[in-house]
């Protein structure tokens, strides 16, 4: 019989590359200070939930990272961070 | 006479001022819906120009252009793919240079890719700028000085790397750059280069030049009544022009 397909939760997190200004990050960061926060930095990224059918462990990581590559990040000044939570 | 398409999707808002200006330059304009071109309603070889306009397609969702670059390229690549490779002229403006860069079809060679990211002055950019004009492209006629509106959030071109722009500005593929009033150089200085985008880069063309991407808005420098007493008369109806006379080839 072949593997059902089951749905994985996925957490894929989209941030600036290192290197790059990172406006949002850096106004999150003075409003935080001028609301009397002992901030020592701040950075703004995306965070998306996505449950996917698929057969394998494996497989859903290969796929979120075809979903970074296709749309979720813009490689040239985004970067990927995937975790499969169950 | 040339028939020029305007591409709009949920979140256009610059098409009917775009099919005006073109209108204006001496072309008919059709604005198509994409799901037009997706049903087989319309066909974009139909159509000797094509301009991706400014607005937010499907709300700037996930990053500014992406959602609808991925939907050009899953559904209509086979089509965008013939027009370009027949020579006609592409426009994007704003959003639509945003979408054309997202797509791949800017800087459209080979080893560099390029993004349009947020910014750096953290907020919407709305105001003129000057442009100077430091590359030469098929789709661009104008004065080598000229002001423009920008409207956007997400200005700032990045290169995959330094030798991308390298490599862009030694072939004139980079049309326009901010510049500071009196045609010198914006060097990154804030306002006057208003996102942070790198080498100033304001517009760029692929190497055939018949594709080319411009964050400001010509569409909204075309009549005095739209431009400020002060930087008349408006330049920016010799970009539509320039499209029209580059569609004219394919007629």
């Amino acid at each position: 019989m072949a593997p059902r397909s089951q749905g994985y939760k996925l957490k894929i997190e989209v941030w600036l590359k290192e290197g790059l200004v990172d406006a949002e990050g850096k106004t999150l960061e003075e409003a935080l200070v001028d609301l009397g926060f002992p901030i020592e930095s701040a950075k703004a990224g995306r965070v998306y939930e996505i449950i996917l059918n698929v057969e394998s462990r494996e497989e859903a990581g290969e796929e979120a990272e075809r979903m970074c590559d296709k749309l979720l990040a813009n490689p040239v000044k985004d970067r990927c961070v995937v975790d499969i939570i169950e | 006479m040339v028939r020029v398409a305007v591409l709009r999707v949920p979140g256009t808002n610059c098409d009917r001022e775009t099919a005006r200006a073109i209108e204006e330059a001496g072309a008919e304009a059709f604005v198509l819906h994409v799901g037009q071109l997706e049903r087989g309603e319309e066909d974009l070889m139909n159509y000797h120009g094509l301009v991706i306009p400014g607005g937010f397609s499907y709300g700037d969702r996930i990053r500014a252009g992406a959602v609808l670059a991925a939907r050009l390229g899953s559904k209509l690549d086979e089509q965008i793919e013939e027009f370009a490779a027949s020579n006609r002229p592409i426009l994007g403006i704003c959003n639509g240079f945003q979408v054309l860069v997202e797509l791949g079809l800017l800087p459209g060679f080979e080893g560099c890719r390029a993004a349009l990211a947020p910014n750096e002055s953290a907020h919407f950019e709305c105001r003129w700028v000057w442009l100077k004009k430091t590359g030469s492209c098929d789709l661009a006629i104008g004065p080598p000085l000229q002001a423009m509106p920008i409207a956007h959030s997400e200005g700032r071109l990045v290169f995959s790397s330094p030798s991308c722009l390298e490599k862009a500005g030694s072939a004139g593929l980079i049309v326009y750059r901010y510049a500071k009033p009196d045609g010198s150089s914006a060097d990154g200085e804030y306002p006057y280069n208003p996102n942070g985008s790198q080498g100033d880069v304001a517009a760029l063309c692929n190497p055939s030049r018949m594709i080319m991407g411009i964050m400001p808005h010509p569409e909204r420098a075309i009549y005095n009544w739209q431009t400020p007493l002060r930087l008349r008369p408006p330049a920016g109806l010799g970009i539509f022009r320039a499209l029209i006379s580059a569609a004219e080839r394919s007629l």
